[in-house]
């Protein structure tokens, strides 16, 4: 165990989260920090970095009416990768719609995520969804959904599932501070909690839903403390802090194998964009709270916790940043040139086989002349 | 050929399936020990234990929130709502998650989770325990929606809808629980889905009906006959998807409509109905379509019987529509 998991400590948000990694990227004194090889290190570097260049570019692009919707992640990317890698890949991601260096880090390509913003035909989701709304079952990436909080249940089932059927596999599940104050929240928390569901409830509490403030979310004195009356554990990590992360998700996910049920974490962390490429923050906060957040940033943390290894040096970072951003613009050169998945394709999944009303409806359809465009951006 | 009730039925083919197959598993409030408040799943947590047979915290959103994760996993869960009146907490989880975790994954996630929920008036429960649902859930793209009205539908539309790939809305008519009964073959059969069945011929009107009110209109019927009427009543069983073509050729035979149903007639499933006939039988039809259905009110307690269209009710509109 490397923080404290036990049952009944209380995670007050007066205490300084647990952390690991300072702002200069040193171990601090007296914790234990998990092992992570070099080539792991290293690997986690170039994720970080591939989230903050994506982001930036399809911001970009939203700006310039390329992309019809974006929603960016800066400031939380340690959140995606802490919560990621120490999970097996025959665990369970049940995400919400911020954590793309999640599917990164499980293979899901530039190509596949830039497609699927794209919505064209080459869309792992057909063309279903707004953009940043991905699936990937080949690696075990759940389904995204807008409204928050959904899949908390969900993944408490998938994890209960895999407890009934004696199967190893855990589930981890990404919500929002925001979410806490659902419904959703609250069954799935309790029924993990009835049940020692094998399942690690992931809140990025990044400060803001939409424009509202996290203390109109809760008047506990934590997220975390929350998980007190579920009967779990819950606990309060710098979600700026990889390292830290990490050594807390081990222990929730080392719970979880062996049957010591469900851990609620609370990542303390920032949103330093808009809630998506519609939002506008200089609405509803103070610019300087943004600024200040700029001195904790995640992949800088990273950063120099590499070099104090030996592990970083600038050839190695243009080195990625040439390799990430080559790879992003032959799929957006790509994604731009699909086009929208076949018209036909509108019925298709809704279930299993076309019932005679959606046979119909789609000769209907092909018989007219087609839309002016599929919206594809 | 054992004789038995819809409960029993029910009850028949989930241990036949579970038996059959290790992924079903079924979950719920008061489903285990007790065996379910109708005594539906009565039997089960004994045969296959705590694991496959489920007693959950009082909550339907996370009834059907588990219930999808487990499908996606691989389960093959079958959910009960102790009421239908009680399955709108889950609403969220069945119409935005449930109907469209297949279309929205591009097919990758099919969450093939089958939701058993007794429903409609009769039982002096007021309207929390009297409500028919089935429209919220017939106008969501995604999701199948089965009513029978027997034991041996219920036993064979169970059976296809739990070896399906979709997600059902399973309504069971409650009022006629224990009331209908009939044979049921021991072990494996099954009745498809999106297949509706005359159950009584006519050449005069046809009457569209499903679930408890099948029983209402068959009642109408005797009435009609004896006033010299000669209706013909299709039974649905299936809402979504619908047997469009069997309902169609009895209105195109007959030329004269009564639909029935519980629940509150305004975009009641009669209205789905009204506008199929309008659109492909008009020139079919002599008499206009005939409504018979539940007032837009809330379910009433000490004016049920008032409420409920009864078969009184049922066979004045025929005669009505016969007449015209």
């Amino acid at each position: 165990m490397h923080a404290m998991l036990a049952k009944g400590q209380e995670p007050r948000s007066e205490e300084a989260p647990f952390s690991i990694l300072d702002d200069d990227g040193n171990v601090r004194g007296g914790v234990q920090a998990p092992e992570v090889s070099d080539e792991k290190a290293i690997a986690l570097y170039r994720g970080l970095l591939q989230v903050r260049l994506v982001d930036d570019r399809m911001m970009k692009l939203q700006r310039q009416g390329r992309l019809g919707f974006y929603m960016l992640s800066m400031g939380e990317e340690a959140t995606h990768f802490g919560g990621a890698y120490p999970l097996r890949a025959s665990d369970w991601i049940f995400p919400s719609y911020r954590e793309p260096g999640a599917f990164f880090w499980r293979g899901y390509s530039i190509k596949d995520y830039t497609n699927q913003l794209f919505g064209n035909a080459e869309d792992p989701v057909k063309g279903r969804q707004m953009p940043v709304h991905h699936s990937a079952k080949w690696i075990n990436m759940v389904s995204i959904s807008s409204p928050v909080g959904t899949q908390i249940p969900q993944a408490v089932g998938m994890a209960w599932a895999a407890k009934i059927s004696k199967k190893e596999d855990v589930a981890l599940v990404y919500f929002g501070e925001g979410a806490t104050s659902t419904g959703q929240f609250h069954v799935g928390m309790n029924f993990a909690g009835v049940y020692q569901a094998p399942v690690v409830f992931f809140c990025r509490n990044n400060g803001w839903a939409i424009s509202t403030s996290g203390d109109r979310q809760t008047a506990s004195s934590s997220f975390a403390i929350k998980a007190l009356a579920y009967g779990m554990p819950g606990i309060r990590v710098d979600g700026n802090d990889l390292l830290a992360i990490i050594a807390v998700m081990e222990d929730a996910v080392e719970r979880a194998r062996k049957g010591l049920g469900p851990t609620l974490i609370e990542a303390v962390t920032y949103r330093r964009g808009g809630h998506s490429s519609s939002d506008d923050p200089s609405q509803y906060r103070d610019p300087a709270e943004v600024v200040r957040w700029e001195a904790h940033d995640p992949i800088e943390r990273w950063r120099r916790y590499l070099e104090q290894r030996k592990l970083w040096s600038e050839a190695l970072h243009e080195k990625f940043t040439k390799e990430i951003t080559d790879e992003l613009m032959v799929a957006l050169k790509h994604a731009e040139t699909v086009g929208a998945p076949p018209v036909e394709s509108l019925f298709d999944d809704v279930f299993a086989e076309l019932p005679p009303h959606l046979l119909e409806q789609r000769a209907e359809l092909l018989a007219m002349p087609r839309a002016k465009s599929g919206h594809g951006s | 050929m054992p004789v038995m009730n819809i409960i029993q039925a029910v009850n028949d083919a989930l241990k036949l399936e579970m038996r059959r197959d290790a992924r079903v598993v079924v979950l719920g409030e008061d489903v285990g020990k007790f065996g379910g408040v109708f005594r539906a799943t009565s039997g089960l947590f004994e045969e296959f234990g705590k694991d496959r047979v489920m007693d959950t915290p009082l909550a339907e959103a996370g009834i059907i929130g588990a219930a999808i994760g487990m499908a996606l996993y691989g389960l093959r869960p079958v959910p009960e709502i102790q009421f239908a009146d009680f399955i709108y907490p889950a609403y969220d989880q069945i119409v935005n998650e449930l109907a469209k975790f297949r279309y929205r994954s591009g097919g990758q996630y099919p969450a093939p989770v089958v939701i058993r929920t007794p429903y409609g008036g009769g039982i002096r429960g007021g309207h929390y325990h009297s409500q028919s649902p089935e429209a919220y859930f017939v106008h969501t793209p995604g999701l199948k929606v089965v009513v029978p009205s027997n034991p041996y539908d219920a036993k064979g539309l169970l059976l296809s809808a739990i070896r399906g790939e979709d997600p059902v809305i399973f309504l069971e008519p409650k009022r006629v629980y224990r009331a209908a009964r009939g044979e049921v073959p021991e072990g494996d059969y099954t009745v498809p889905l999106g297949e509706a069945k005359i159950v009584r011929s006519g050449s005069q009107l046809t009457v569209l009906t499903y679930g408890a009110m099948t029983h209402t209109c068959l009642e109408a019927a005797k009435q009609s006959e004896a006033a010299g009427f000669d209706p013909e009543i299709v039974e649905l069983r299936t809402l979504l998807p619908l047997d469009a073509e069997t309902v169609l050729q009895s209105v195109r035979k007959t030329g004269r409509v009564v639909i029935a149903h519980e629940a509150p007639k305004t975009c009641g499933y009669g209205a789905e109905l009204a506008a199929l006939i309008a659109e492909r039988a008009l020139l079919s039809l002599e008499a206009p379509i005939n409504r018979v259905a539940g007032f837009d009110t809330p379910f009433p307690y000490t004016l049920e019987n008032e409420y409920l269209p009864s078969p009184d009710r049922v066979a004045a509109a025929i005669k009505q529509t016969a007449t015209f």
